[in-house]
């Protein structure tokens, strides 16, 4: 019974003491340099205008319209909601997956004029893990230029050439993919970013 | 499988390999009651309060027994904490969302999965948690369920090495020095690290963002012109989930969020930081033991099932999925559903490998739409039981338990006494090794047939098919093995899927610690005779190979018979039927 009573005494003050410290001082501690070193970034890499919040870089957002780039299918909430974040979780054999993505095919091979026996590429037709990825691959966004560039009634290479710079190479030259933010590019094309 | 990935692999083993021995030289000094780091001045008088708070005497050493003792109470003790804390946040600070109190089963399910340094998760963080409940609830646990794993596997190497021993330390001293010395440090640094990279850290409410395009029609719910964008104290909490291989992600999408793994060189830290600790303590194990070729043997045994592992999940996963393929899907791009285009194939497969090598169970893309095999490889590094590196301590207690199963099977099959390090492995020994093998079996496959027979357990699916039982069987194979990862298509969060996973957690978690901590103290017990040449072994290619196939033989002949009703006879209808669910 002693011990009991001696290790009860240990575990809660152990608890309590603990929970203080990397709980209380750790998290504190990092927030305090977090938000003196790199505000933005702790603050959530928001983009404003005129103080309004245009969104996050991080961030996907849904775009539909023919002018603008199409970002990736998304299972967060309703699409694109970020405070649902989440995949499709369809399994290979899945029919609802199969189902989905060779509508999404006919659409973007629709929408982009595309030929019926054009290869597309996977990023554009399958959702992302989080459903907020807020890159397509540089491929998906080369298919898309000339319909952007056409609505928008723009030379084909200066949208090109836009989308090149909003391209991000992969980090330190080798680590993960090469990637091209969608919101960054739209509102690029837009003008509000200037 | 392309060159950039080979370099990015091979940058990975480099780094992780150069870090094994400067890692394993701090971990002698901090689970040295006596030691000394250059952290002394800023954390000797911390340490020093927290022994007069806890009412201690640090040179007071502990026997098996009631070192274990303490572990149980403290760990139940802190479940009991998030418990509360789970139950009570809509009257607790830090709720700007205004979330209601955590429904009681899934109350008992989170606090059990972060107690057990499993991270399983029945919730989605941003929709279901106050900034308190996370920041307190959980990471209180990301810290201590961390030390807790370390504290058992230094517990058993100093069994190991110390001869005629009674004692094996003192829990309560190893959970302190652990906590300040080596991750409250390191889990500052990391999470700054993040920051930098665009992990958030705030207290704000979730922000709301004027849509670019508002009349989109995938617009969010409730709100055609506005996109609400989740926050919170993130940073603190992804640095500590995966150095302390707890892998509880802040938000639902874990660590595929792009505010919680920003970048791939975010990305390859965290995948770092992963097998850091486990990877030191087979350093620690080599120099503790005095025979630092052993602890490399142990080291290369690990890192060839890794990479076994790895070449497997990265072949299946950029091969990708034939039946898209056949609509138009690029081939050359691989499975890119469920995965972020930011990592790509490529590191979503090396990610998914590493994660479950260890118990860490983040992801960075979604296991459940990886291609059959691909999948598999993550389920299969669960079963064989998270030793591959492993989870932080766990890890090396689960690889030591296999160390002396092979060294007693080779000793039956020469005939001889077997002797682990000059310690005779004698019946009791192996009757604790087996028995800690043998409480996950049970659980993994007791706990996942009978959920694949009821009511309760197919209403949960979000696949059917063998994909749907893969599902069932990741849970409790996840669950059990204290990894935390999901076939997250999966509804866990009814009556029946709470209860019965966090039993399989604690399970999987505190009936395998007793055996081991039984291991452990009657290891220390035996006499040290000295080293002769007929002596087992412990390093060098055979022993290497011996120890591989024990890993492999006790979890393929365990697991094959399920795995071939799941993944296996999924890939055959993929590639070979047009069967669909």
């Amino acid at each position: 019974m002693k011990i009991w009573l001696s290790e009860l005494r240990h575990s809660v003050a152990a608890v309590l003491s603990l929970a203080v410290i990397s709980c209380g001082i750790y998290p504190a501690a990092v927030w305090i340099l977090a938000q003196g070193l790199f505000p933005a970034k702790a603050n959530g890499s928001l983009v404003m205008r005129s103080g309004a919040i245009l969104g996050s870089r991080l961030i996907g957002q849904g775009f539909a319209e023919s002018k603008y780039f199409h970002p990736r299918p998304s299972a967060a909430g309703q699409g694109y909601d970020a405070s649902s974040s989440g995949g499709r979780n369809l399994g290979p054999t899945s029919k609802k997956l199969v189902d989905a993505v060779r509508q999404c095919i006919a659409d973007y091979r629709a929408e982009n004029n595309l030929s019926p026996d054009t290869i597309v590429p996977a990023d554009a037709v399958t959702a992302s893990a989080s459903g907020l990825d807020p890159h397509i691959s540089l491929k998906n966004a080369l298919l898309q230029t000339p319909r952007v560039a056409r609505v928008r009634g723009l030379d084909e290479k200066a949208v090109r050439k836009l989308v090149e710079t909003y391209t991000e190479g992969r980090d330190l030259g080798i680590l993960g993919e090469p990637r091209v933010n969608v919101l960054m590019l739209n509102l690029a094309l837009d003008g509000t970013l200037k | 499988m392309n060159l950039y990935g080979w370099i990015q692999l091979a940058l990975y083993i480099l780094v992780l390999l150069l870090l094994t021995k400067p890692v394993g030289l701090y971990l002698i000094r901090v689970l040295d009651a006596g030691g000394r780091t250059f952290l002394d001045p800023a954390l000797r008088p911390v340490e020093r309060l927290l022994y007069r708070l806890l009412g201690l005497d640090p040179k007071k050493e502990q026997d098996w027994k009631q070192y274990t003792l303490s572990l149980l109470a403290f760990s139940f003790a802190g479940l009991l904490f998030t418990y509360a804390i789970l139950r009570l946040q809509h009257v607790l600070p830090l709720n700007p969302q205004g979330f209601g109190p955590v429904s009681p089963d899934l109350a008992f399910n989170t606090a059990a999965s972060f107690a057990t340094n499993t991270n399983w998760q029945n919730y989605a963080g941003e929709i279901t948690l106050s900034y308190f409940s996370q920041m307190v609830g959980l990471v209180f646990h990301n810290f201590v369920s961390a030390a807790v794993g370390i504290a058992v596997a230094a517990a058993l190497v100093r069994g190991i090495a110390r001869p005629s021993a009674k004692t094996v330390g003192n829990f309560w001293v190893d959970l302190v020095r652990l906590n300040l010395y080596l991750l409250l440090p390191l889990s500052t640094v990391f999470a700054l690290f993040l920051v930098s990279q665009g992990v958030v850290q705030n207290f704000k409410p979730y922000e709301k963002a004027t849509l670019v395009e508002p009349s989109n029609l995938q617009a969010p719910k409730n709100d055609s012109a506005a996109q609400t964008i989740a926050q919170g104290p993130t940073a603190s909490q992804a640095a500590i989930k995966m150095l302390g291989t707890n892998g509880g992600g802040f938000f639902n999408a874990n660590a595929s969020h792009p505010y919680e793994n920003p970048t791939p060189l975010s990305n390859f830290i965290q995948m770092l930081l992963i097998f850091l600790i486990p990877s030191g303590l087979t350093y620690y194990l080599g120099r503790k033991v005095k025979n630092q070729r052993h602890g490399w043997a142990v080291w290369s045994a690990m890192a060839i099932l890794f990479l076994a592992a790895v070449l497997v999940c990265w072949r299946a996963e950029s091969y990708g999925n034939p039946r898209l393929h056949a609509l138009g899907v690029d081939p050359a791009d691989g499975n890119m559903e469920g995965k972020e285009v930011r990592f790509g194939v490529f590191n979503s497969a090396l990610f998914a490998a590493i994660t479950t090598d260890a118990s860490c169970g983040a992801v960075n893309s979604m296991h459940d739409s990886f291609t059959p095999l691909g999948g598999m490889i993550p389920l299969f590094n669960i079963q064989l039981g998270e030793v591959v590196f492993g989870g932080v301590g766990s890890g090396l207690y689960g690889m030591l338990v296999f160390v002396v199963l092979a060294i007693f099977l080779t000793g039956l099959m020469v005939g001889r006494t077997p002797a682990y390090l000059g310690k005779k492995i004698e019946s009791y020994d192996v009757k604790v090794s087996v028995l800690a093998v043998i409480i996950l079996i049970f659980s993994i496959l007791g706990f996942s047939a009978w959920a694949s027979v009821s009511q309760w357990g197919l209403a949960g699916l979000n696949n059917a098919g063998p994909h749907g039982l893969s599902e069932i069987l990741y849970a409790y194979s996840s669950s059990t093995g204290n990894n935390g990862s999901a076939f997250a298509g999966l509804n866990g969060n009814t009556f029946w899927s709470n209860i019965t996973l966090g039993l399989a957690m604690l399970f999987g978690r505190f009936l395998m610690i007793v055996p081991i901590m039984a291991l452990a103290g009657n290891l220390a017990r035996k006499k040290l005779p000295p080293p002769s040449e007929a002596s087992f072994p412990v390093s060098g290619p055979m022993f290497i190979i011996i120890l591989i196939g024990t890993v492999l033989i006790v979890g393929a002949l365990t697991f094959l018979p399920a795995l071939a009703l799941g993944p296996i006879v999924e890939h055959f209808l993929m590639t070979g039927s047009g069967i669909l669910y």
